[in-house]
């Protein structure tokens, strides 16, 4: 069994994920529900010794390091953490409704680092600019902010949709099952908090790398500037509760706004825009 | 209870613009949108790279609002200064205010409000408020809440508060932001990024500035003893590294091999690995191993050289290389006697050659130069500090409030009736589970005293 063959095993288990989290959904399924946790937890599982080995694989080829670093580790770190923060939420707040909104994520990844051309999966030594012990600083914060803000934007989601019901009272509807407004605003707000502090860690930590690699902590390269516009996205996000006529809704826009100027900065700018930050794309 | 509070001023309405989240949240808006385009239009690239590749009118236009240096530019600057001032005189706009908050007197909170608040909880136990009193503070300070009381015309009044510093974390968000900007400006006053390029055996004093392309002094010299690139089996590059000497007055001071992410740093200024060229040039090493005498020759392509004293002229005649990095070369020696020797050297590596009786040890390398940024930045350390008052802001901000709890004890009767309220400034829902087990703890053990007494 090589890391591959679990994190291709872990691709099809977050599919099946998908399918019992929206059939909880969709046909109120109520005792998928421990079902789908549980299996949820399994594929996690797989996709951690799938990281694993692959970080242990990368060590029997004599080039040792972790695997969060180029395109492929990263989307498969991307989708672990996706799940891991997704799982802390629904013990949290006990909300199995979220997982509609936020493993579909976690799946379209895996998906896409497992079939896209664009992406290669084999391990490849680390060029000298990456032997750091900030990358693994650098990519973990980034990506837990990454997930938080992911989750964040399905909640955002999941407001909208709720909210073109609101008013109409009837609970036994599909769109009336979901949590209250107040409710999912909470914890998209938390989410947001979270996820902010995260990414803000996370362009510290580039900065501080970038000073000891080439002197500057700061550049304006692409993807500098595009973290920091996604900052302030979730800054202004964050001062929007403090302004009169921002509500619900906006901020639901914002999460979802937020998420898309995230995947830019990771993904958009490595393939669209040029700079510095070209390790990601190899 | 929300007084409108502007310092007397010619510019009251100046002031509160400033002031006003609306003003941050355009400005973040616009420094967002405006940052965009320095992301999609290439910068600091040459003036006809930009009329090539966009026609003159495009290129004109770029010129005209400075976009081929737009984070370089004085209105982009003029943007960061309007958020610093926002900033600035939003905080102390607040911070009066949000002061008197901390240092309120919580015991003179008027009953009135305690009324009113959400969270509340009432019931009666046996004994004088006096007793009650003792025993709710000696219950309270074991779960980490100090009680201050005092006697009022409503009943004893106890009050507890945990966390009033936490109301300064936007500030230390605020400010930080304002520290990490000092630190920039810090560095780019006081500080300078250069390059230079120093090839193997030389030595240099001076840097070239990155933006003016003039040279600076650095009042002591670098020298490049060496520059090797190490590759993996796939030919990717796995290690540049320089060795790096730093001299004063002829003297050596300091010496270290750097690599990318470990520089060199002397009197404030550092050195990173971050370019090299390669030389068609060879650096020979022969020695003659009867005597044991070894000289050290630059030996460009091509070109006769000779060793007087042992008789001996030789060359690079020949080399394979793959890209710039030249893998073996073909060396030509010969002396008074015989036929010369030709054979192939291995770069970094070593051949003998036999001559008569004589026998020679050659080694042969390939000459480069190193590349290495040049910084200095006396600022980094405010922009670092200012990081980590940040995170700690940001934290303190959100996941931290400020709580308290009174206890309104009065006589009824025999008996002493509790009335307990609590407010929270953030994470209300948080706060709601904690009062309410706070009040059933102490419910608890208040009627086990009930029962004892």
């Amino acid at each position: 069994m090589t890391s591959s063959d679990l994190l291709g095993i872990t691709t099809f288990t977050y599919l099946f994920s998908t399918l019992l989290y929206v059939g909880l959904f969709v046909f109120k399924a109520k005792r998928l529900g421990k079902f789908a946790t549980g299996f949820t937890l399994l594929a996690f599982i797989i996709h951690t010794i799938g990281i694993g080995l692959r970080w242990h694989e990368s060590y029997q080829m004599g080039i040792g390091h972790a695997p969060l670093t180029n395109m492929y580790e990263s989307v498969v770190f991307f989708a672990w953490a996706i799940i891991a923060f997704y799982l802390i939420i629904e013990w949290r707040f006990k909300l199995r409704i979220i997982g509609v909104f936020a493993v579909p994520f976690a799946f379209l990844a895996m998906a896409y680092a497992s079939f896209s051309s664009d992406v290669t999966q084999g391990i490849s030594p680390l060029v000298p600019a990456l032997q750091s012990n900030w990358l693994i600083a650098h990519v973990i914060t980034c990506f837990i902010g990454y997930s938080a803000f992911t989750i964040a934007a399905g909640l955002g989601l999941m407001y909208l949709i709720k909210n073109t019901q609101e008013g109409k009272g009837s609970s036994d509807t599909l769109i009336g099952s979901l949590p209250p407004l107040r409710q999912i605003e909470d914890i998209t707000h938390k989410t947001m908090m979270f996820g902010f502090i995260w990414l803000t860690a996370g362009i510290i930590t580039g900065a501080v790398w970038a000073n000891t690699a080439w002197g500057t902590y700061w550049s304006w390269d692409p993807k500098e500037t595009w973290s920091l516009i996604t900052w302030f996205i979730y800054a202004i996000t964050l001062h929007a509760r403090y302004t009169r006529g921002w509500g619900g809704k906006r901020v639901a826009w914002l999460a979802i706004i937020g998420f898309v100027s995230v995947i830019f900065t990771y993904y958009g700018v490595n393939f669209i825009l040029s700079g510095l930050h070209s390790y990601g794309s190899i | 209870m929300v007084e409108k509070k502007s310092p007397k001023g010619l510019f009251p309405a100046i002031w509160d613009f400033f002031a006003s989240v609306q003003l941050a949240i355009v400005t973040l808006c616009t420094i967002s949108v405006v940052s965009i385009f320095g992301t999609i239009i290439p910068q600091n690239e040459a003036p006809e790279w930009y009329i090539k590749k966009f026609g003159p009118q495009v290129a004109r236009f770029f010129d005209l609002f400075h976009l081929e240096d737009l984070y370089g530019s004085l209105w982009f600057k003029a943007l960061l200064a309007l958020l610093s001032a926002n900033l600035i005189i939003c905080s102390i706009d607040r911070l009066p205010r949000i002061w008197k908050q901390i240092t309120a007197d919580n015991l003179a909170t008027p009953p009135k409000r305690l009324m009113a608040m959400k969270r509340n909880a009432s019931w009666t136990v046996s004994g004088d408020p006096m007793a009650v009193t003792e025993k709710i503070s000696g219950l309270l300070a074991k779960m980490g809440w100090k009680i201050q009381s005092r006697q009022t015309e409503d009943g004893t009044l106890l009050c507890s508060q945990k966390g009033a510093w936490t109301r300064l974390g936007v500030f230390m968000v605020h400010g930080s932001i304002l520290v990490i900007l000092v630190g920039a400006i810090i560095g780019s006053v006081l500080g300078f990024k250069g390059n230079v390029s120093i090839v193997e055996g030389e030595s240099t004093n001076k840097v070239r500035i990155n933006d003016t392309g003039n040279f600076l002094d650095l009042g002591f010299t670098v020298r490049c003893d060496g520059f090797s690139i190490d590759y993996y089996s796939n030919g990717m590059p796995k290690e540049y590294r320089s060795n790096l000497t730093v001299l004063e007055n002829k003297r050596q001071i300091l010496h270290k091999i750097i690599k990318v992410n470990t520089p060199l740093t002397y009197k404030g200024v550092t050195f990173y690995q971050s370019s090299y060229q390669a030389y068609n040039d060879f650096i020979l090493s022969i020695t003659n191993q009867e005597t044991g005498k070894e000289k050290i020759f630059m030996a460009p392509y091509q070109k006769p050289l000779e060793w007087q004293k042992e008789g001996l002229r030789f060359g690079v005649i020949n080399e394979d290389s793959a890209g710039e990095k030249v893998k073996r070369i073909k060396i030509w020696l010969s002396d008074a006697s015989g036929t010369p020797s030709v054979l192939w050297l291995d770069t970094n590596g070593k051949a003998t050659v036999k001559r008569g009786g004589k026998q020679y040890l050659i080694l042969g390398q390939q000459l480069y130069a190193t590349g290495l940024q040049v910084a200095k930045d006396p600022g980094v350390w405010w922009v670092y500090i200012g990081c980590a008052l940040l995170l700690l802001g940001l934290f303190v901000s959100f996941f931290t409030s400020h709580r308290r709890v009174w206890l309104l004890l009065s006589v009824k009767g025999k008996k002493t009736s509790i009335y307990m309220a609590g407010s929270a400034n953030k994470n209300k829902v948080g706060f709601d589970k904690i009062f309410s087990a706070l009040s059933e703890k102490l419910k608890a053990a208040m009627d086990n005293q009930h029962t004892v007494s």
